[in-house]
């Protein structure tokens, strides 16, 4: 199955703003509006059947001085129908609040808990929002691209 | 005064327990807080990162040959396929194309590597059973597989084998009936093994209906791999996405059927079976014919020619071609050409090269130095392939220059774990270690 992209475009030309399919990656940029909404119609939709929330991942744009500095990336991947999509959204880094999925994936708990961990994203609605590598007391958000490679920080121990 | 006896007022609390970072039956270092009503889990919470190093801010740091190092401890159990993955996402950055022995090769030790894997596994788990002897004998069986991958790479646990283009050096001359003799003998290892586990009374009570996951919480977790396929959902990346050399052998994807740990253990046990027969299949199929040269009396080893020709006497050697060494001396040029892609911007050269004349050093060092690395086309790509545990995925975002801009791992583990607390839910404390075992959790692969 391919043209997963060019479909969604047809389909949702309010949501998604870019599309590209480099390498046979197929892939689309939509907006945080309707992005919640569409993670759900693309999941629960009989022709996408996106059934499995492969990967989330966040690309700080800093080096490269993208204008909304982040990009989160959900990489989705249909059981049934064996396509992928990689569902792209831009976000500022003043406002770097998504939508939670862990309404319609449970991993999403994690992902999100790790994306927030590395990046600071804020994922709205989540239930238990913590670090999930790095220790509470850990300052700063160790992927971002503004995080020196060579910074420490005092290791402190789990208080209880 | 009239003494009343009250009855005692029953006072019901639960019990907070803590199981490692540091415990025996832990695997790696992970913590699991449960809250105990009884024996019984009533609670769980499961923390993870002790073993977090930094693996993807450390790639965005050097060039992209720097990153496969780090790549061999995220699944240090099998680190040939983490290699793999790396290296065939680098591969679709560029568009590029390996040879077909190459293709086979890698096929090869992949398949290695995830026998290794599933051994370690099954062993480890029955041996916090209680079954001592079948993991020694799994153990014996993964020391002739680290031998072979020993034999062809130089190294048994961080082995750095494949390149971006390729593999580092061609299959030693004899390893065909080598490893046709392993595999023999690790079948027999498992046939002992499963003599021994599969209708043990003891093994099966432990282990049957514990730990349940059905399809559809499985695929909540986006989990795959062994886990997955022991639900009933027969979900396998080299068979849906067949990279490599896997499109041209025949195997099967073992699938069970309640998801429980003792599914798991045989959907383990078969798929070592079906991963022996890849790659008695590649060794069968595998193209480029004899790995030797033919000797004219004019070939020399290799290391020796790289020795005389570090040391400057070039005059000797320069138009002899060297005899074929799969050690770090080097391989020689013409089979180097069979595992090496044609395209010099992603590739090393061979080391006789580098060492003898200039092309051959100003080659590697372009491919080396800082600000003048392989360079990708700008964009991003991701790559899954079929890791021990399930599906291993590299995202990386190239922003045009020597230095990947951003790796993102999805490391299998991670979702595995993460469904761990579902599964010890109602169950008792002692059902955490067959659980456990069974999911295979590997500290740097699930920390990064």
């Amino acid at each position: 199955m391919s043209g997963l992209h060019t479909k969604l475009k047809e389909l949702r030309p309010q949501d998604v703003t870019e599309i590209h399919d480099w390498r046979g990656d197929e892939t689309v940029i939509v907006s945080r509006e309707g992005f919640a909404a569409l993670m759900k119609f693309l999941k629960e939709d009989p022709f996408f059947d996106l059934s499995v929330l492969m990967d989330l991942g966040v690309v700080d744009g800093l080096g490269l001085n993208w204008k909304p500095r982040f990009e989160v990336v959900y990489h989705m991947f249909s059981m049934a129908k064996n396509h992928r999509l990689r569902v792209k959204v831009r976000v500022e880094e003043k406002d770097a609040v998504m939508p939670t999925l862990t309404g319609l994936w449970a991993i999403a708990d994690w992902f999100e808990r790790e994306a927030y961990d590395m990046f600071g994203i804020k994922f709205k609605g989540h239930p238990d929002l913590r670090r999930i590598l790095m220790y509470e007391e850990f300052v700063g958000h160790p992927l971002r691209k503004d995080y020196p490679v060579n910074k420490r920080q005092p290791l402190i121990g789990p208080v209880n | 005064m009239e003494l009343q006896s009250a009855p005692p007022k029953l006072r019901k609390e639960s019990m907070l327990l803590n199981i490692g970072p540091a415990h025996p039956a832990m695997h790696g270092i992970v913590r699991i807080i449960t809250e105990l009503d009884g024996e019984t889990i009533v609670n769980a919470d499961v923390e993870i990162g002790y073993l977090h190093r930094c693996f993807e801010k450390m790639s965005e740091q050097g060039g992209y040959l720097q990153v496969l190092p780090y790549t061999d401890r995220l699944n240090y159990v099998s680190p040939l396929i983490n290699n793999e993955g790396y290296c065939l996402a680098v591969e679709k950055l560029f568009g590029l194309e390996v040879t077909e022995r190459a293709k086979f090769i890698r096929t090869i030790m992949s398949e290695i590597s995830r026998v290794s894997d599933h051994l370690t596994c099954v062993g480890a788990t029955a041996m916090e059973l209680g079954a001592f002897t079948a993991f020694l004998y799994m153990i014996k069986a993964r020391e002739w597989l680290y031998q072979i991958i020993e034999e062809v790479t130089g190294a048994r646990l961080t082995i750095s084998y494949l390149r971006p283009g390729g593999v580092k050096g061609d299959l030693t001359p004899d390893f065909g009936p080598k490893c046709r003799k392993i595999l023999h003998d690790t079948r027999e290892v498992l046939k002992e093994v499963s003599a021994l586990l599969t209708k043990n009374r003891i093994f099966v009570d432990r282990l049957k209906d514990i730990g349940v996951m059905s399809k559809e919480t499985a695929l909540s977790y986006g989990i795959t791999g062994p886990f997955l396929r022991s639900t009933g959902i027969d979900y396998d990346v080299r068979r849906s996405s067949p990279y490599s050399a896997y499109s041209k052998v025949d195997f099967e994807v073992p699938v069970g059927t309640t998801g429980d740990n003792y599914d798991r253990y045989l959907v383990r046990m078969e798929e070592m079976e079906q991963s022996m027969r890849i790659v008695e299949q590649c060794l069968d199929k595998i193209p480029g014919g004899p790995v030797l040269l033919d000797t004219e009396g004019n070939e020399i080893p290799a290391d020796v020619m790289i020795d005389e020709a570090k040391m400057g006497r070039v005059g000797g050697v320069c138009g002899k071609t060297a005899a074929f060494d799969p050690t770090l001396g080097g391989s020689s040029k013409p089979v180097f050409k069979q595992v090496e892609s044609d395209n010099k911007r992603a590739m090393f050269p061979p080391k006789e090269d580098t060492y003898t004349n200039i092309e051959g050093l100003m080659h590697h060092f372009k491919t080396v130095m800082m600000g003048h690395g392989i360079r990708p086309p700008k964009g991003e790509v991701y790559q899954a392939v079929e890791g021990g545990n399930g599906e291993l995925g590299f995202y990386i975002v190239s922003d045009g220059t020597d230095r990947p801009y951003r790796i993102r791992v999805r490391p299998p583990c991670f979702v595995i774990v993460a469904s761990l607390k579902k599964l010890i839910m109602g169950d008792t404390i002692a059902d955490i270690i067959p659980t456990f075992g069974s999911m295979n959790m590997i500290g740097g692969e699930l920390d990064r």
